[in-house]
């Protein structure tokens, strides 16, 4: 008997019986759509990550932060100086790997305000220049401050859109975006000039969102305007994820304007002090009673570098702390965050549902194989007396164990191909019912691997029923009733 | 020279350690052209030896000649080969496929012989045209009677112009007036120059063929070929006998 011929018999055996071949292909179904659709969701969860990767920085961006002081060292707790311009300088000068330092401090309890509209930037950093490049920012108008600004510690400041946004609204809100370049704004009751601007952040998702959206008309409000809870950033359609939140939240001001308007107000004389009091920044503390010999707190509150080159990380962070040990007296209150742990979180994050997803599906596929060989057994039991009948008109072994093992793989690969068309449906359904930043993508490889498991899980299942039916004595068989 | 020789053929079954000869050193020619019956009655080896004979088992002693070659030793899918090509069945319960319509279940052992498809659909035509039942072609077997269900599975016996059919207790399952139109089907077409052989239990129908084996207890008790001794004189049918 050809193949061709057998394939035919194989069809004809499942049509005949519809609904029982449907039932057991259902397994089959489930376990393809479930692997594809899994496996899309991952993908999407990676292409998100990937993105907000690159939009903090890349991996050869390190922080150098603040640490606990080992225990070892703590009775040298009271001369730790802390992370200072220091450090910044002699890393510049010491540190061939290192091709960038950015020094930052940050202030706490910030308030923005312009003609009764106030916000607290979630970043609030006292800044050089070279952040907007190794922070992957994009001037989109205006300038970034210079050296001279810094130098002059001039009132200037750079915003993100989410700042502009809330002291100015959002383009969405307003008609058309404002550029509020020249503007001013008090910063803690300081008068501050705008310079400059950064482009809007968004992940490519929402930047298609939003795209779309404009060519819509916006929709009638019901009610009174209400906050949606946290998240749910004014301006922003959706919140397009943290990561691009937390970026377009952002003030830079030059390092030196931060140290002397802000540093200076604290009240503190922190130089070597150990205390950790760099956050204390209420704007209503005395700057009056600072004297003469009185020294703003220089500590830094964090140092980031950039790595020459990202395969020589480890030489590059044991050059840095080579340094930073000199420069701290050999106390070790610093560590270094790179992005790469990070990154590795996220690789195991998606390896982690990958492998999930993946045993799950191989699950489902495992429990279709199992029902088609349970109904390839029930029917061959059935098809005794015809196995009998078409052995004695000369049928041979591999004649019914082809016929068998033709109509289980024949199963499995309309089960594939009908799992793979509703992974599709089940997909463009996530997507239409949870639009979220990560969305699913059907990737051709995740196709490929689910039908050929289908099948080969449907080769696997017929083996045994083929067998144990093409070994039936045709005598024996003939006899059956 | 014989269409099949068997010398000293036996089928012995271990049943709890008991053993039962189903055949006993059996010897037995059946030439070309010949219309015989194996009778006996039930649990005789009749049926033994009918599925040896057919290819469908094998013997536990002896040899056994099917046109010149000797099968006591073949192999599992030679034995097949030498059923699809040289052999035909017709049983007791017509076992036709009930899923398959009647031209299909005709064509079924040319599908295994690997005929073309064009080749396949002629010859079944053929054969069924022989049995009268070419104008039931499309049917399936539910469709039909019992005598039509066997005619068409004379025809699958036929179709691949087989050296011997075998017939296992033909009109069984039929009523009598039935059975005798199949029984008169198998002298039609023996007069043609098949070689037939019915296996059955009742003499009466036996009484159709020239020639006559019993059996009893796995041994050939009687061969008589109504020819050489001249007392046959050709079978009573009482449906008016077909020309041609």
């Amino acid at each position: 008997m050809n193949p061709l011929n057998a394939i035919a018999v194989g069809f004809k055996e499942i049509w005949a019986n519809k609904f029982r071949s449907l039932l057991t292909m259902l397994g089959i179904i489930l376990g393809v759509s479930s692997l594809v659709a899994m496996s899309a969701l991952v993908k999407g969860m990676e292409n998100g990550m990937k993105e907000a990767l690159i939009a903090i920085g890349g991996l050869e961006k390190v922080r150098v932060e603040e640490q606990d002081i080992p225990v070892w060292q703590q009775h040298m707790a009271d001369q730790a100086v802390g992370t200072t311009m220091g450090d910044v300088h002699a890393l510049l000068r010491s540190a061939p790997l290192i091709t960038m330092v950015v020094p930052e401090m940050r202030t706490r309890n910030i308030t923005m305000t312009r003609l009764g509209k106030s916000i607290s930037p979630w970043n609030f950093i006292g800044t050089w220049p070279n952040a907007v490049e190794l922070n992957q920012h994009v001037m989109a108008h205006g300038r970034m401050f210079n050296e001279i600004d810094d130098e002059n510690a001039r009132n200037v400041c750079v915003i993100g859109t989410a700042v502009r946004n809330a002291l100015f609204g959002s383009p969405e809100q307003i008609g058309r975006e404002i550029i509020p370049i020249g503007e001013f704004v008090n910063i803690n009751n300081q008068r501050f000039k705008i310079i400059g601007m950064f482009e809007h952040y968004e992940a490519e998702q929402d930047k298609k969102a939003r795209e779309l959206a404009k060519d819509k008309p916006p929709e009638p409000k019901g009610g009174p305007e209400r906050s949606k809870g946290f998240g749910s950033s004014k301006g922003s359609s959706r919140s397009g994820g943290f990561v691009f939140d937390l970026k377009n939240n952002t003030v830079y001001i030059p390092l030196n304007t931060m140290w002397l308007r802000f540093r200076a107000a604290t009240g503190v004389s922190g130089a070597g002090s150990g205390s950790y009091s760099r956050s204390s920044g209420s704007s209503a503390s005395s700057t009056s009673g600072s004297t003469a010999e009185f020294v703003p707190d220089p500590r830094l509150s964090t140092l980031s570098i950039k790595i020459a080159d990202i395969d020589k990380m480890d030489e590059a962070l044991q050059q840095a702390k080579n340094v930073m040990l000199h420069t701290h007296k050999g106390i070790e209150d610093f560590s270094f965050r790179t992005q790469e742990n990070w990154s590795e979180g996220i690789t195991q994050a998606i390896s982690n549902a990958r492998m999930s997803g993946g045993i799950i599906s191989a699950i489902s596929l495992l429990v279709g194989g199992i029902g088609i060989m349970n109904i390839m057994l029930a029917s061959i039991t059935e098809r005794v007396r015809e196995i009998g009948i078409r052995k004695a008109i000369g049928a041979t072994f591999f004649d019914v164990f082809t016929q068998i093992l033709v109509e289980s793989v024949v199963i499995a690969i309309i089960g594939g191909l009908a799992g793979l068309f509703t992974s599709n449906m089940l997909v463009k359904l996530l997507v239409a019912m949870s639009p979220t930043e990560n969305t699913p993508v059907i990737t051709m490889e995740s196709m490929l691997l689910a039908f050929g498991f289908s099948v080969a899980v449907g080769i696997l299942a017929g083996l045994f029923p083929a067998f144990k039916a093409a070994k039936l004595n045709p005598i024996q068989a003939l006899r059956y009733e | 020279m014989a269409l099949i020789e068997l010398r000293g053929v036996s089928k012995i079954y271990h049943l709890g350690g008991e053993e039962i000869r189903a055949l006993d050193n059996v010897d037995l020619d059946i030439n070309p052209g010949e219309f015989i019956s194996i009778i006996g009655p039930s649990g005789s080896g009749k049926s033994t030896l009918m599925h040896i004979l057919g290819c469908l088992d094998s013997p536990s002693k002896g040899s056994i000649k099917l046109d010149g070659m000797e099968i006591g030793s073949a192999s599992a899918r030679e034995l097949a080969r030498i059923r699809n090509q040289k052999i035909g069945f017709v049983f007791q319960f017509f076992n036709l496929l009930p899923k398959l319509n009647v031209l299909q279940n005709v064509e079924l052992p040319m599908v295994y012989a690997g005929c073309s498809s064009r080749e396949r659909r002629e010859r079944a035509m053929d054969a069924l045209r022989l049995v009268e039942m070419d104008n039931r072609a499309k049917h399936r077997p539910m469709q039909l009677s019992g005598g039509q269900q066997q005619r068409a599975a004379i025809a699958r016996a036929l179709v691949n112009s087989p050296k011997i059919v075998f017939a296992d207790e033909p009109t069984g399952n039929l009523d009598s007036h039935t059975g005798e139109t199949i029984l008169k089907l198998f002298h039609d077409l023996s007069l043609k120059g098949s070689t037939i052989a019915l296996v059955t239990h009742d003499p009466e129908i036996a009484a159709v063929t020239p020639r006559k084996i019993e059996i009893r207890d796995g041994k050939i008790s009687k061969n008589v070929d109504a020819k050489l001794s001249g007392q046959h004189d050709g079978p009573k049918f009482a449906v008016g006998s077909q020309q041609n």
